[in-house]
């Protein structure tokens, strides 16, 4: 821990601390380590496809339209996440805070019309009950989903860090870190929307 | 502690020639399990070798360079590895992998088929059917089955096809050939075959719960002409199995030996139906959920 | 529920444990508040972020559960001695071999080495601590309470009894109604948090934190195994969480993953298991192989042999062991090609191994090898390790393996690997750095006795099992009958299980012997040794360095002892205020909850799991609004810390 503490001004206010840059790798390896944890989900949700005994299957059931408004609303989110950071390269706390607002509302709107879509599917008696195909679809969603979830309580606690502490290395650092998230969120449901959505949509 | 070890060794190496009889497995009784058994003596020769190779450094690099009175103020020279050294401690093992590999292969391959010396012989199916904790052989061809014990004619192979009614189980003939999973839901396929008459103990080889000690069955290898006698018997004397005493075995638990003059595949194929056995306890009144918590 | 459906009532040995659980709580209730150790408790234990002390507790958690996975081992052993006395039914023996393996594997091996490495990395890389300290406690908290709820099951609600391989529909809720799987569920689910932080944690401290001039060619061969084994968490770890995480909703929710009703798919679980199980055995065995390391080029006084390759065929070995997985199971009816292609991957582990196996013996080559405990236990590893190998060649065949599968051959063939490596290794490891942080030995000759005891007990026990398996025993038979031929090797077995019981007995008692009576070193470097660990002083002062030291090459502090730069002058160094992390009670507090709502969700009450989850989640926020700034120790006061501690090198 010696070191922590020099500061290296010619860096980025995330990296300029040698904390911060050790916070910000292991972040990525944590990272890594969720790409295996949805690797394996989505191969569990290819292994299960079409085994949905006597229950509905996905083509009868898919929301589409709700779809396309999630991954609409969850896209614009990671853009306007790129936007809070660069406002925050810039210096401006302000812009940063307001695109991360934006951010958040937009992943409590995905949120909601996820929500509305399994609603929608229970309704029509597919359920995490129903055949090994739903449970594997519920729980790679429902993953993401909580994950989303989560992103969006912990966004709310780093802009009310933002607000009191204002911007310094260490709360610019947790604004990086959850963009990273973010993004990797959205990189997560590039393929839940081609690998599920669609294919289960074509075959 | 060198002593102890090799003299150890040394006693289990004779142990293991002298009581090969005791060894079901290196006693083989049939083309699959020798061919197993060849595979197992081949590697453990190679084996050997590379045991004796390590052993024998081991024992001079320790005898020669440990610390001890007359050589305590020795100072070693630091050494970096050795390019050429460890290019045949490397390209030795790969040697040996290979020398493995090829059999092995090999092996696989051939175990997939009917064996060569019977080639000419149509193999008899049976299905058999693991059920917690009991054993079906259903004869399709004859239209038979038996419960917890097994009749095959002799030098004819066998073509087993194996499902479970619940659980994974493992069928394991040792003196015939290695085992093979029984699985609900699907189906495998080995082929073992008997070259001599004799009575040879069969069970399961995988856990499954309370029951599993027990799991076990006799195999009883005949010539064609019993084996074909016995066939009649059963198909005239045997009753018939009914759905209702079907669905009645497969609660969990030990039966006696038993056999039926018609087989349980009329009403279910386990390999296809990994459900038939819920709902069969459902209808025997039977609720796993109370049973199950001791 | 009932009380007496609540607590396991009925068997006179739970009964017994049962008591002694409440008298041990009790005793040490007692001799806190007696002695008004409360305070010291949660300042210097429970609160600690310092790697040194973690690592502790990882150590001693680990001989704990190999003590209670050792007497389920015993337990086992004698029912198989008396096979027709009824010592265990069956249910019981099952529960028993359950927990025996996934104690031995995830609650002992695991943590044991874990604590090795919390001690001995940053330590090595001359660190002040790990990269994230707070996090640290985390790791373990979550692995102590994760253990602690898998292992109450045997006195509350009942044992999980589907083996620790927990196949399915087996261990699904259609044929195993009882609670016992979600113990082992979630016990599992808790400990292995913690393990992928620890991966997370020890990779960005060996990528960031090492002291200037080491590169990663010039990192000591453990701190190499730790950063390969971090790697291997880190892949291999969420395949476990999310195979947990759905038998969990199987049997929770009523999904259909693994069930036989509904499309559920059990060979899913199999093959999810070990994907993650075989990389798990190498998390267990790289690191020792760096402890072997460590060991043998200290007491042969020469450098590692052939250093790179043994640093690139621990990255084979790694790469390898996430393709090796379906040689478990070599029976599925999987094609030929298949089988074929595992077995031969499974093989080629042993090259990158063999080539392992050379370099140390020519370590020793011509070298001056000290044998003392800990050199014999790394001394030991090399034959026994190479049996338990070379059995494990003939296991890959997948041919052969029809016949080995499910039998005592493989019973052998991993206790040879895992004992031999992973247990001889914790041993290794223990004896050899114990000094650093107590700044006393343990007793030699109590550690030869025990050695003795539990190398000769080892074989004793293992070796005839190789037979039992040709034999024809299948594993996990609580009883056999006359006929089959196995009592003789079974009674030889048993004798050598006791005696590896009673050295396990006689190094417990080395420990308490030497704390009391061994003499206080008066020096860091007890062993002469070669990496930087060896430098500071023992015990190791909290902040580790006074002084980051810079590496020019391989084995450093040797180099320095050389050159005669080794002698370390509080005077005459420049000093630096150090910065340090304060204490927290979050990950303690943050562990409990996860315990709770574990246990919640293992009777499946709802209300409780939900409670403890939000627990969570509120501590996740406080940690969160902490500023964690730290505090500096000031350069007077480094300055007396180290006069005191090295004043009686002088």
């Amino acid at each position: 821990m010696g070191h922590a503490h020099s500061v290296n001004p010619n860096k980025p206010l995330e990296y300029q601390t040698e904390k911060n840059q050790m916070n910000i790798l292991g972040f990525w390896i944590f990272l890594g380590a969720e790409i295996a944890l949805f690797g394996t989900l989505f191969v569990a949700y290819f292994v299960l496809t079409g085994r949905i005994a006597d229950g509905p299957g996905p083509k009868e059931l898919f929301a589409i339209k709700d779809v396309l408004i999630e991954t609409f609303i969850l896209l614009t989110s990671s853009f306007t996440c790129g936007l809070a950071i660069h406002e925050m390269r810039r210096g401006n706390k302000k812009g940063l805070m307001t695109w991360l607002l934006f951010t958040l509302m937009l992943g409590l709107g995905f949120l909601y019309f996820e929500v509305m879509e399994f609603i929608h599917y229970v309704h029509e008696g597919a359920s995490i009950q129903t055949s090994a195909y739903w449970s594997s679809f519920f729980t790679l969603l429902g993953t993401h989903g909580a994950h989303v979830a989560l992103g969006v309580g912990w966004m709310t606690f780093i802009l009310i860090q933002l607000a009191r502490r204002g911007l310094n290395a260490t709360t610019a650092r947790k604004a990086f870190i959850i963009s990273l998230y973010w993004h990797f969120l959205d990189v997560v449901w590039i393929f839940i929307f081609t690998g599920v959505y669609l294919t289960g949509m074509v075959m | 502690m060198k002593f102890v070890k090799h003299s150890f060794l040394f006693s289990s190496l004779l142990l293991f020639l002298s009581g090969c009889s005791a060894l079901p497995v290196l006693d083989p009784k049939g083309p699959v399990g020798e061919a197993q058994k060849d595979l197992i003596f081949w590697s453990i020769f190679l084996m050997l070798f590379v045991v004796m190779v390590v052993f024998v450094l081991f024992t001079i690099i320790l005898v020669r360079y440990r610390e001890r009175p007359g050589y305590d103020s020795h100072e070693p020279e630091e050494m970096e590895g050795n390019k050429w050294l460890e290019l045949i401690w490397t390209g030795i093992p790969i040697i040996i992998v290979i020398l493995l590999a090829v059999p092995t292969v090999r092996t696989i391959y051939q175990l997939e088929e009917p064996p060569q010396s019977t080639r000419d012989k149509e193999p008899l199916v049976i299905h058999a059917t693991s059920a917690n904790w009991k054993w079906f052989f259903s004869y399709p061809e004859q239209d038979i089955e038996t419960v917890n014990y097994l009749h095959i004619p002799e030098d004819q192979p066998i073509l087993f096809k194996l499902t479970s009614a619940d659980s994974m189980a493992a069928l394991w003939i040792p003196q015939l050939g290695g085992q093979e999973y029984n699985m609900a839901g699907m189906m495998t396929e080995i082929y073992l075959q008997a070259d001599e008459p004799g009575v040879y103990d069969g069970r399961n080889a995988n856990f499954t719960g309370e029951g599993f000690t027990e799991h076990t069955f006799k195999v009883y290898a005949q010539e064609e002409d019993e084996f074909d006698a016995w066939v009649e018997e059963t198909r005239q004397e045997a009753p018939k199995l009914t759905q209702d005493k079907y669905d009645e075995l497969l609660l969990p638990g030990h039966v006696e030996t038993q056999a039926y003059s018609s087989t349980h595949l009329e009403y279910v194929n386990h390999a296809m139906d990994a459900e038939y056995t819920l709902k069969a306890y459902e209808r025997q009144g039977y609720d796993p959920e109370k049973e199950g918590s001791h | 529920m009932a009380w007496d459906e609540f607590f396991v009532t009925g068997d006179p040995l739970i009964f017994g444990a049962q008591i002694s659980i409440v008298l041990t709580i009790i005793g040490i209730v007692f001799v806190l508040t007696k002695y008004q150790k409360w305070t010291w408790l949660w300042k210097e234990w429970l609160t600690t972020v310092d790697h040194k002390k973690l690592g502790v507790m990882y150590i001693i958690s680990a001989v704990l559960m190999l003590f209670r996975g050792g007497v389920d081992a015993l337990l086992m052993r004698v029912q198989l001695t008396m096979p027709n006395a009824e010592f265990l039914d069956s249910t019981h023996y099952q529960e028993i071999f359950t927990t025996h393996g996934t104690i031995m594997i995830i609650f002992m091996a695991m943590p044991f080495l874990i604590g090795i490495m919390n001690i001995v990395v940053p330590l090595q890389i001359g660190a002040r601590d790990v990269a994230f300290p707070f996090l640290n406690a985390v790791s373990f908290w979550t692995f102590f309470m994760g253990a602690m709820l898998f292992n109450i099951s045997f006195v509350i609600g009942g044992s999980p009894s589907a083996g620790w391989t927990s196949y399915v529909p087996l261990a699904g809720d259609e044929l195993s109604a009882g609670i016992g799987q979600n113990y082992y569920l979630l016990g599992l689910q808790i400990s292995g948090i913690g393990t992928l932080l620890t991966g997370i944690n020890f990779l960005v401290t060996i990528l960031k934190m090492r002291a200037p001039g080491m590169t990663l060619m010039r990192m000591p061969m453990f701190t190499w195994s730790t950063a390969i084994t971090c790697i291997l968490i880190i892949f291999a770890f969420p395949v476990l969480t999310v195979a947990l995480a759905m038998m969990t909703f199987d049997r929770l929710f009523g999904a259909h993953f693994f069930t036989l009703m509904d499309g559920g798919m059990p060979m899913l679980w199999a093959n999810l298991f070990w994907i993650w199980g075989h990389p798990e055995v190498y998390i267990v065995i790289i690191p020792a192989f760096g402890i072997f390391s460590e060991v043998i080029s200290t007491f042969s006084r020469k450098n590692l042999f052939g250093y790179k390759a043994m640093v690139y065929s621990m990255v084979v070995i790694a790469f390898l062991s996430f393709i090796v997985w379906v040689h478990h199971f070599f029976t599925m009816g999987a094609e030929a090609s298949v089988n074929s292609f595992f077995s031969i991957t499974t093989m080629a582990i042993s090259i990158p191994t063999g080539v392992k196996i050379f370099n140390w013996l020519f370590t020793m080559y011509k070298g001056r090898i000290k044998i003392n405990t800990a050199m014999l236990w790394a001394l030991a590893f090399i034959p026994n390790f190479v049996i338990g190998g070379v059995t494990g060649v003939m296991l890959s065949m997948a041919a052969a393996d029809y016949q080995y599968h499910n039998t005592y051959f493989l019973v052998s063939h991993f206790h040879y690997v895992l004992i031999s490596g992973t247990v001889f290794a914790c041993f290794a490891g223990l004896y050899y750095w114990y000094p650093k942080v107590f700044g006393h030995k343990l007793n030699e000759k109590l550690g030869k006795i025990s050695f003795w005891l539990f190398v000769v007990g080892f074989n004793v026990c293992f070796f005839p099992m190789y037979f039992l398996g040709f034999a024809g025993m299948p594993r996990r038979v609580h009883t056999y009958t006359e006929e089959s031929g196995w009592f003789d090797l079974n009674v030889v077995a048993s004798i050598g299980a006791l005696l590896m019981a009673l050295g396990f007995m006689v190094f417990v008692y080395s420990i308490y012997y030497s704390i009391r009576y061994a003499e206080r070193l008066t020096t860091g470097d007890p062993w002469d040794g070669r990496t930087l660990e060896w430098s500071t002083p023992s015990p190791v002062p909290y902040y580790n360095f006074a002084k980051v030291p810079e590496v020019h090459g391989l084995d450093p502090y040797w180099e320095m002892k050389k050159q005669g730069e080794a002698e370390f002058d509080v005077n005459q160094v420049e000093l630096e205020p150090i910065h340090m992390p304060d204490n927290s009670a979050v990950p303690f507090i943050m562990s409990i909850l996860f315990f709770i709502a574990g246990f919640g969700l293992v009777f499946e009450w709802m209300w409780m799991g939900i409670i403890g989850g939000i627990g969570v989640l509120i501590t996740m926020i406080v940690r969160s609004f902490d500023p964690d700034e730290g505090y500096h120790v000031e350069v007077d006061e480094i300055k007396e810390i180290e006069r005191k501690a090295r004043r009686k090198e002088a």
